[in-house]
């Protein structure tokens, strides 16, 4: 595979060495000429010095094969976003990923149709919550692309559906549960399982259905 | 509504104004304020552009004319296509210093200006009128 890789920063470089590592094919661009320097050490004539969201510079890295794969992990959202749209508008590559740093941005890339993107402040906020679960209520993964989350939620003494059978549980639309998971042993949700309390639950459903997941499962 | 009030964005802020329009201009900077003059008495809002709630504050989701016009590039195509896309605004300007990329969303639909493209063509113009007048001079 073919990648070119948008910012040569910690994220950039360190995506080029593993990319590189496996046996694709990487150039790395870099703006910064210090940064330049330094990564020419270890990439070569495989990194290249330039601002990334030129055409002219992107050309030099062989936007026009086109590359399997463009990454736009710049430490600046706007740049990251011109490079996805550039790559997949102009070159038709057909797999762009982006960086977001500053996660207030993310509606302007889903807006702008890139909806592969990492965001570094959400996954920790992720985690945080994973920690101090708010509400009862984990979301653990978002497909942006699919549009359905993945949340996980714990069945308390309180539950409206402590005892209850999955079938006879009526679930708003747009959400299901996918598994159970009972000390410390996950199984596949059945129509014939049972949540009892304490129980570790994983659910599907479409962005903005929590609050009915929320009310049929915990009642809160 | 205008968003990057640097030399550009106060230039175009108060013919606009000067000519009955309703303005409002946006930079991050409070200081940005006094390039609109001491008579100013349209609206201004200090944050930043790629700031959804700034420019809904700022009144942007109702505006008739929206002239982007801050000092980066790749920022103007962003909040172009944002104001764009996301609140319909009729008429969204967007300037845009390197050529290449100029054409590039031009070619897209967006409505971009580009001085850099200005510049070259006036310079050249000029060269070529300085030579031809030259010429014609030599051959009298």
């Amino acid at each position: 595979m073919y990648a070119v890789v948008a910012g040569g920063g910690k994220v950039g470089a360190n995506v080029a060495r593993s990319l590189l590592a496996m046996g694709h094919e990487v150039t790395l661009i870099e703006q910064r000429p210090y940064r330049f320097e330094q990564l020419q050490e270890e990439f070569e004539h495989q990194v290249l010095l330039g601002d990334a969201t030129e055409l002219h510079v992107l050309e030099r890295a062989g936007i026009a094969r086109p590359p399997e794969l463009v990454l736009g992990v710049t430490g600046d959202d706007e740049d990251n976003l011109i490079i996805c749209q550039i790559a997949t508008e102009g070159y038709k590559v057909p797999k762009v990923i982006a960086r977001v740093n500053d996660p207030r941005n993310q509606e302007h890339f889903d807006l702008l149709g890139i909806t592969q993107t990492v965001c570094a402040t959400s996954n920790v906020l992720g985690l945080v919550e994973h920690e101090v679960p708010e509400h009862g209520f984990v979301h653990l993964l978002e497909l942006r692309k699919e549009n359905l989350e993945i949340v996980e939620l714990q069945i308390d003494r309180d539950s409206p559906v402590a005892g209850k059978r999955l079938a006879g549980i009526s679930m708003p639309a747009g959400a299901r549960v996918i598994s159970v998971m009972r000390g410390g042993r996950s199984e596949l949700a059945e129509d014939s399982t049972v949540l009892r309390p304490g129980d570790q639950v994983l659910a599907v459903l479409e962005p903005g259905k929590e609050d009915e997941l929320r009310r049929v499962l915990l009642k809160r | 509504m205008v968003i990057g009030c640097g030399r550009v964005g106060s230039s175009v802020a108060r013919e606009l104004a000067a000519e009955g329009w309703d303005v409002t201009a946006i930079d991050e900077k409070e200081e940005a304020l006094a390039r609109l003059g001491a008579r100013w008495t349209g609206g201004f809002v200090v944050g930043h552009g790629m700031d959804a709630e700034i420019l809904r504050r700022a009144g942007v989701p109702d505006a008739d004319a929206v002239v982007v016009a801050t000092d980066g590039d790749n920022t103007n195509i962003v909040i172009g296509q944002v104001v764009e896309k996301r609140w319909d605004v009729p008429c969204v300007v967007v300037r845009v210093l390197d050529p290449a990329r100029a054409d590039f969303y031009a070619a897209r639909g967006m409505r971009t200006v580009c001085p850099t493209q200005t510049a070259i063509a006036k310079l050249a113009e000029a060269v070529r009128r300085e030579s031809r007048a030259a010429e014609t001079a030599a051959t009298s």
